[in-house]
């Protein structure tokens, strides 16, 4: 691996290889592609009288990077939520690399390769940075409280991880910053950390929320050029951006939410001529200024 | 006034039976609490299921000593499954509302005249130790240095009390610094992240319970072989204040925090014991500001300021790192 910032390999430098998968799938709402990994068929989430959610059908490709975007109180982060676990659905049926994922608890969505990040970062103030990408290893035996007890069980396996996570950090230029409590880093910092700490826990599919919310412009760009390149190394990722620009950038596929439905879905260039999404989305933003950051509850 | 006396008394507590079991129902106590973020303000009721469970096992039922022992063990694990099954799903506060009631609760119910045929009611139960000071290879007498002497019985009880102790702190220390205790601090800072991370907080959240409780259990029967019987109004709710007294006192969130918080609090309130006694008999403090029956109040309330005092000046306790205290997550 190589210890790449993305200054060279910018966005959209690969999104060729992504979009290839993807050629030839008709740009409307709900479309069936050729590899899903991820399909959700029926999901609803309500709160009270209000329908957060009404997703009739929705697919995501394999290997590709998709971009889910939509206006404030659109329904993406309690669409997020929903499948990793973290809010109940009312609702609907989604599974995940061919299996059923149904109602599954964040830990057990994790575990089966589905990992997310959150709008506000989260990582762990008071464990170190290595800490903190230990703790995403996937299998750990130590981690059961007999076998705990006895290092031997475990200090092998741990070796490997800290090397696996050590290989992580320097990617991300995290390295000289190993045994440094998580709470010391700059913002930017930890959103490098959680996405690291994210990878460390082996994902088949990344789910990253408002990755580039009050990052610098600096960072944008190598955060960029690290989520294309893991989409070249075969990583699903999906994530939910307010920044057009970002969007335009790096996704192989944009799907559109408002009002808690899909409204339109297809390559980026064909987005913003979309109707639908001119209505929805781009129409809204002449009389009401987005802003960023606090949208939906978590 | 003697201050020989007074500094005596002091270290005898410090060092004495008491202060090894609080020491060890403390350690419960953070790792629910210092390590896990459990608020569990009900660690006297698994003090007292342990207690009773050995006194109940050996006084009412002629069971033998490792029976009760058991039986305090596996009423310790009950109870706390009892607890953590329906509030450890929700938030922190829940469980601290839950196990305070539980705590009372517990302490009423084992003094109820419904329960009296076998927890003894009020009376409580006696005659369930002398297995234990059986088992004590020290000859009958006092033993120590200077004035700092105590009963061959005191003794067995400091001795196995604060081998409890040091076993307990290896145990913590080795399950702390392993991945498990890695999972029990992330539940601690943010569950959120444990669980995206494929952690199933629940799961650790009981097991920290469970194994806390089992050790305040064990603290509560060693409490009770000391006194030799048990009453439930032994074991009221100030117990676990005090508990978290000298847990912050210490430093949450340490091995040797509970240890260091025990030894200082009961030398510092028998300290202020005897001081005050003596200052009172030498006619330095007028026996109309505070009587001789009023020191047990006062010296309360004085170690009440200390802990104020020390919750604003040094809030990480003794042993704790400001450093790391103030890190916060955003």
């Amino acid at each position: 691996m190589t210890a790449d910032t993305g200054g060279s390999s910018g966005p959209g430098a690969h999104a060729g290889t992504g979009t290839g998968r993807l050629s030839g799938v008709v740009p409307e709402p709900g479309v069936r592609k050729p590899d899903p990994l991820l399909v959700l068929d029926q999901v609803t989430r309500a709160f009270g009288g209000l329908v957060a959610v009404r997703v009739e059908h929705l697919e995501m490709q394999r290997g590709v990077i998709t971009a889910l975007i939509g206006p404030n109180g659109a329904g993406k982060t309690t669409l997020f939520n929903v499948v990793s676990g973290f809010d109940r659905a009312d609702g609907g049926r989604w599974s995940f690399d061919g299996q059923p994922l149904t109602g599954s608890p964040a830990h057990r969505v994790a575990r089966r390769g589905l990992v997310r990040t959150f709008q506000l970062t989260r990582t762990i103030a008071r464990l170190t940075v290595m800490e903190n990408m230990l703790l995403a290893a996937p299998g750990q035996r130590g981690e059961r409280v007999l076998p705990a007890l006895l290092r031997p069980l475990w200090r092998g396996q741990e070796r490997e991880f800290e090397r696996r996570a050590d290989e992580l950090l320097d990617r991300f230029r995290l390295g000289p910053l190993r045994d440094d409590h998580a709470g010391t880093l700059s913002g930017g910092q930890r959103k490098l950390l959680e996405l690291a700490r994210a990878l460390m826990a082996r994902p088949v599919m990344i789910m990253l929320d408002e990755p580039m919310a009050g990052v610098n412009p600096a960072l944008t760009q190598s955060l960029l050029g690290h989520i294309t390149q893991l989409r070249d190394e075969g990583l699903t990722v999906c994530f939910v951006e307010h920044d057009m620009d970002v969007v335009m950038g790096i996704s192989d596929w944009v799907a559109v939410m408002a009002d808690g439905h899909l409204v339109a879905e297809g390559p980026p260039h064909t987005i913003g001529r979309n109707a639908a999404v001119v209505d929805a989305y781009l129409g809204k933003r002449h009389d009401e200024p987005e802003a960023t950051g606090e949208e939906e509850k978590e | 006034m003697d201050f020989s006396v007074i500094l005596s008394d002091a270290l005898r507590s410090g060092i004495g039976p008491i202060a090894a079991v609080y020491a060890l129902a403390a350690m419960g106590l953070n790792l629910h609490f210092g390590y896990t973020g459990l608020l569990n303000f009900g660690q006297v009721g698994f003090m007292l299921v342990g207690g009773y469970g050995l006194a109940i096992t050996v006084s009412t039922y002629d069971g033998p000593m490792w029976l009760g022992v058991l039986a305090g063990v596996a009423c310790a694990i009950v109870l706390a499954l009892l607890l953590g099954l329906p509030t450890l799903r929700l938030r922190a506060d829940y469980l601290a509302i839950t196990t305070i009631a539980a705590g009372e609760t517990l302490r009423l119910f084992y003094r109820s005249s419904w329960a009296e045929p076998v927890t003894g009611g009020v009376f409580g139960l006696q005659r369930f130790a002398k297995d234990f000071y059986d088992l004590s290879p020290i000859e009958r007498g006092t033993y120590g240095v200077w004035l700092v002497r105590f009963s061959s019985r005191d003794l067995w009880v400091m001795i196995v009390g604060w081998s409890l102790v040091v076993v307990a702190a290896v145990l913590l220390a080795l399950l702390i610094h392993s991945p498990w205790g890695r999972v029990i601090r992330s539940v601690r800072e943010d569950e959120v992240a444990a669980r995206s991370l494929g952690k199933n907080v629940y799961a650790y959240k009981m097991q920290s319970l469970v194994l806390g409780g089992v050790i305040g259990a064990v603290a509560g029967m060693l409490q009770a072989i000391q006194v030799q019987s048990v009453n439930p109004d032994n074991f009221d709710p100030g117990v676990t204040f005090f508990l978290y007294t000298l847990l912050v006192l210490g430093g949450a969130g340490r091995i040797l925090g509970p240890v260091v918080g025990s030894i200082l609090f009961w030398f510092v309130l028998s300290f202020l014991d005897s001081a005050l006694r003596q200052a009172i008999d030498a006619e330095y403090i007028s026996p109309d500001l505070i009587s001789t029956s009023e020191v047990g109040a006062v010296r309360f309330a004085l170690v009440g300021v200390a802990l104020i005092l020390l919750v604003a000046f040094r809030p990480q306790g003794i042993l704790g790192s400001r450093k790391e205290m103030l890190l916060s997550d955003r």
